[in-house]
């Protein structure tokens, strides 16, 4: 158990390391993520000064809603790519078979090397845009180190329920071959009920709650929402154990499928 | 005629490397130095040196792709880099490992496209392609989009796109790697064929000197970016008496299990029946550190954006 | 002069009709990406009427009227992703070595950048913008006189031409960090999202660097300005309401410049 553990440090270690060698890529990437950070921040101003109480935000709970999102957008790595793309390109080589023989869990792995990954882009694309936006804008902050640490938790749940999204959409390529077409309707998914586009809690009526169910809401609203402070004591527990439930459902549905897709290679050789 | 003259050419780039963390060192690095040679129409030449020596900096310079750091070069009556287009009609290439006809079309397709792309007259285009399809055996394969195609396959396929436009010079980069005996025999066939019958330049690179001694009367041999040999093969064997020292720095002690050093020193492309070259000084050289060991995370990845 | 462009043109249909043949050879996957495609826009515009569940005005612009700016923003983006939107992944292209093998052809390396992968499922972006300008021509309550209807399509043209050159722009400049194609994104995407709204909602000083700095606002702002008979913020002249052409212009000569530095710059380095 204990070099197991090791192990998948070992692994996140890398993939952090691995993401940190394209530096261009990632301060073009800041300047992106603030510019889109600034309109954004800007529509919210607009929405906010017609409806000061829209959502149950306030102004300024809204403009830091809107850098949340851009911190949170390479991290949960909305528009995918991290460590499920290689695994889809994999299947796509064939390499994939000696993955399966591998003596360590698949899905661990991969796991902690997303995670590693999502280190590094929230140190960088996350932190970045959101210094900057603090800059800009007046933004709130959580009240205390308890929620802190709660925002903490729920950054890591929020990859996690992520990483279970993106890993059965790469998964589809075990049976479609190729799975952009299955990558890109995800992404789009992500983008709209994630809470990215719009906050779910500006969605009218029970849309609102059907939106703020699913799993996507785990990327950016629960996380948010907690860093707002809008989740207090109880009420906090229960945001983190959605996110909890959400990624043990999706853990043990990739673990399903790729079982199955184990037995797929084994009998059909890929 | 000379069809091909390059005089005094100079390559250097600018090689930036992170030299501490934030600080960042120049090198200048002579890719090319004084290259001075020429290349009478219809000859056959073989341009042969190991890996990085400056075979593909030439190449470049000689279809346009790289200006000169320095000297002049003329081929097919142009100046490749300050006449590019003008020069591509007149001049086919191909590059080895790299196909240059389109992935999902297919074969027939491929060789329309580029019917149009260089104004090739209808006749003599359908002349061209019944000869080559029927020296290159590429009837089957004409419907076959290239990616189902095999490598030997494609380069054929390559190497007729190449002619089709009738150039006046080809550059043919490795045209052999990785093919069978009997398909190499072929296209070998195909190329002294074509050389004799159209009266087509060629220049071809190579790590086969098979390739050289079946085909070329010529060869120039570039080293560490200078011309270190030009002339037939004959004098080239001659000079195959000089030895040449190798001298490996290693990063760590070598354990002997973890060095199949035969294997490794193959793949830097210095075996197969290479010529030793007198040298001035012995050359340091570093083999690559191992890679480390293989993770499932392939190295393939590149920063997502917003499509 | 009449000739090359002639000619480049005629290149640029051939190679993309071969790229339209080989994307109808793969049927169902052209249909998912279209559909695909026309979604992801769609949600865009769905987001706006989220909003507007929230508020019935935006920075003094109606949901019609947003629709309008949304629209007229969407087709010019598309327009021009249509037309050359593959040239953002020149940096891949030129670590694969693409870029040489475009260079031995006797084409123009731009032409054959911009037709490389071609791709019609574009059209999936371009029904969306239209479906949505077409809904708010329709809902708008305006007085449709010759000179509102002509600045329709001047708007289309002159804003598909002012995306043009951002994307050449942005693609010109991975021939220096070609890792950076990001950076483009922020210009061309961030552009078009910004142009969604109008600029009534950012500050004056924002307004007034992308009036005259990177003159996005020229892309639909002040034709719609016109059309939809609004003040202007910045109170300038009338005349800059029918000023694209020149913010085209100085764009596209910009952007020529940018791509010929790059491409010497390529050709001079290798990398």
């Amino acid at each position: 158990m204990r070099s197991t553990v090791s192990l998948w440090f070992a692994v996140a270690h890398r993939s952090f390391r691995r993401y940190s060698t394209y530096r261009a890529a990632t301060f073009a990437g800041i300047f992106t993520n603030s510019v889109f950070g600034l309109i954004i921040s800007f529509t919210y101003i607009a929405v906010w000064k017609q409806n000061p109480t829209a959502g149950g935000y306030d102004v300024a709970d809204a403009v830091t809603y809107a850098w949340l999102g851009q911190a949170m957008i390479m991290t949960v790595a909305v528009w995918s790519g991290g460590a499920t793309d290689d695994l889809a390109a994999r299947i796509k080589t064939g390499d994939v078979a000696i993955d399966l023989y591998r003596p360590v869990s698949l899905l661990g792995w991969y796991l902690a090397s997303d995670l590693g990954r999502a280190g590094y882009h929230l140190l960088t694309r996350g932190l970045a845009p959101m210094i900057f936006g603090a800059l800009v804008f007046d933004l709130h902050y959580p009240a205390n180190a308890l929620v802190w640490a709660q925002f903490a938790v729920s950054v890591v749940l929020a990859v996690t329920v992520s990483f279970g999204v993106r890993m059965l959409v790469s998964a589809s390529a075990f049976w479609l071959l190729d799975d952009t077409g299955v990558k890109h309707l995800a992404a789009v998914f992500a983008m709209f009920f994630s809470g990215l586009a719009v906050p779910l809690v500006l969605f009218p009526g029970w849309t609102s709650d059907v939106a703020q169910a699913l799993p996507w809401a785990a990327y950016l609203q629960v996380p948010a929402d907690i860093w707002l402070g809008k989740h207090q004591g109880l009420d906090a527990l229960a945001a983190v154990g959605f996110q909890v439930l959400w990624t043990v459902v999706l853990l043990l549905t990739c673990h399903l499928v790729l079982a199955r897709a184990n037995r797929k290679v084994v009998v059909h050789g890929g | 005629m000379s069809v091909i003259e390059v005089r005094g050419v100079d390559r250097s780039f600018v090689v930036r490397r992170r030299s501490g963390r934030l600080r960042r060192a120049s090198t200048t690095v002579h890719a090319v130095r004084d290259l001075s040679f020429s290349v009478e129409a219809g000859e056959m030449v073989g341009y042969i040196g190991p890996n990085g020596a400056g075979k593909s900096t030439t190449i470049k310079m000689l279809t346009g792709i790289l200006v000169p750091s320095a000297g002049s070069l003329r081929v097919a009556g142009y100046t490749p880099y300050a006449e590019r287009a003008a020069l591509a009609q007149r001049i086919g290439v191909v590059f080895g490992q790299r196909t240059t006809l389109w992935w999902d079309l297919p074969l027939r397709d491929s060789y329309d496209l580029l019917r149009r792309i260089y104004r090739i007259p209808a006749d003599r285009y359908r002349e061209n392609l019944d000869t080559f399809t029927d020296l290159l055996g590429l009837g089957p394969l004409l419907d076959t989009p290239v990616r189902q195609l095999s490598l030997g396959q494609r380069m054929r396929g390559d190497i007729a796109a190449a002619l089709l436009h009738d150039p006046d010079v080809v550059y043919l980069d490795e045209p052999t790697i990785g093919l069978d005996v009997v398909s190499k025999s072929n296209l070998r066939d195909f190329l002294r064929e074509t050389n004799r019958e159209r009266g087509v330049t060629v220049l071809l690179t190579t790590h086969d000197l098979v390739d050289i001694e079946r085909l070329c009367s010529r060869v120039m041999v570039i080293d560490a970016g200078r011309l270190v040999f030009d002339g037939s093969l004959e004098g080239l064997h001659g000079l195959g008496e000089a030895r040449r020292t190798l001298v490996v720095d290693l990063v760590e002690p070598a354990r002997r299990s973890t060095y199949p050093t035969r294997r490794r020193c193959g793949s830097t492309g210095r075996d197969s029946g290479w010529p030793s070259l007198p040298r001035p000084a012995p050359r340091r050289w570093s083999p690559p550190s191992l890679p480390p060991t293989r993770s499932p995370t392939s190295p393939s990845w590149s920063p997502t954006s917003r499509t | 002069m009449v000739d090359r462009v002639a000619a480049n043109v005629s290149a640029y249909a051939l190679l993309a009709w071969m790229w339209i043949r080989v994307s109808l050879s793969y049927r169902t996957s052209f249909a998912l990406l279209t559909a695909g495609q026309f979604l992801i826009t769609g949600l865009d515009f769905v987001a706006i009427l989220v909003m507007f569940s929230n508020v019935d005005v935006l920075g003094g612009f109606s949901l019609t009227e947003i629709a309008f700016l949304y629209g007229g923003s969407a087709l010019c983006l598309g327009f021009a992703d249509l037309l050359l939107g593959n040239i953002e992944r020149l940096g891949q292209r030129i670590r694969l070595g693409t870029v040489d093998q475009m260079l031995v052809r006797p084409l123009s390396l731009f032409v054959q950048v911009c037709a490389d992968e071609f791709a019609l499922r574009r059209l999936g972006r371009i029904t969306q913008g239209g479906l949505v300008f077409a809904w708010s021509i329709y809902a708008l309550d305006l007085d449709w006189t010759a000179a509102r209807v002509a600045m329709v399509p001047y708007l289309l043209v002159f804003g598909t031409v002012i995306f043009l050159a951002i994307f050449t722009i942005g693609a010109a400049v991975q021939f220096w960090t070609a890792e950076s194609s990001e950076l483009a994104n922020a210009f061309t995407y961030g552009g078009s999202t910004l142009a969604q709204f109008p600029m009534t909602i950012y500050p004056v000083e924002a307004i007034k660097a992308l009036t005259f700095i990177v003159p996005i606002a020229f892309v639909n702002w002040y034709p719609s300005l016109f059309i939809l008979d609004k003040p202007d913020p910045l109170h300038l002249p009338t005349a800059a309401q029918f000023a694209a052409p020149v913010a085209a212009a100085l764009l596209t000569v910009a952007a020529a410049g940018i791509w010929r530095t790059g491409v010497r710059r390529y050709r001079s380095t290798g990398s």
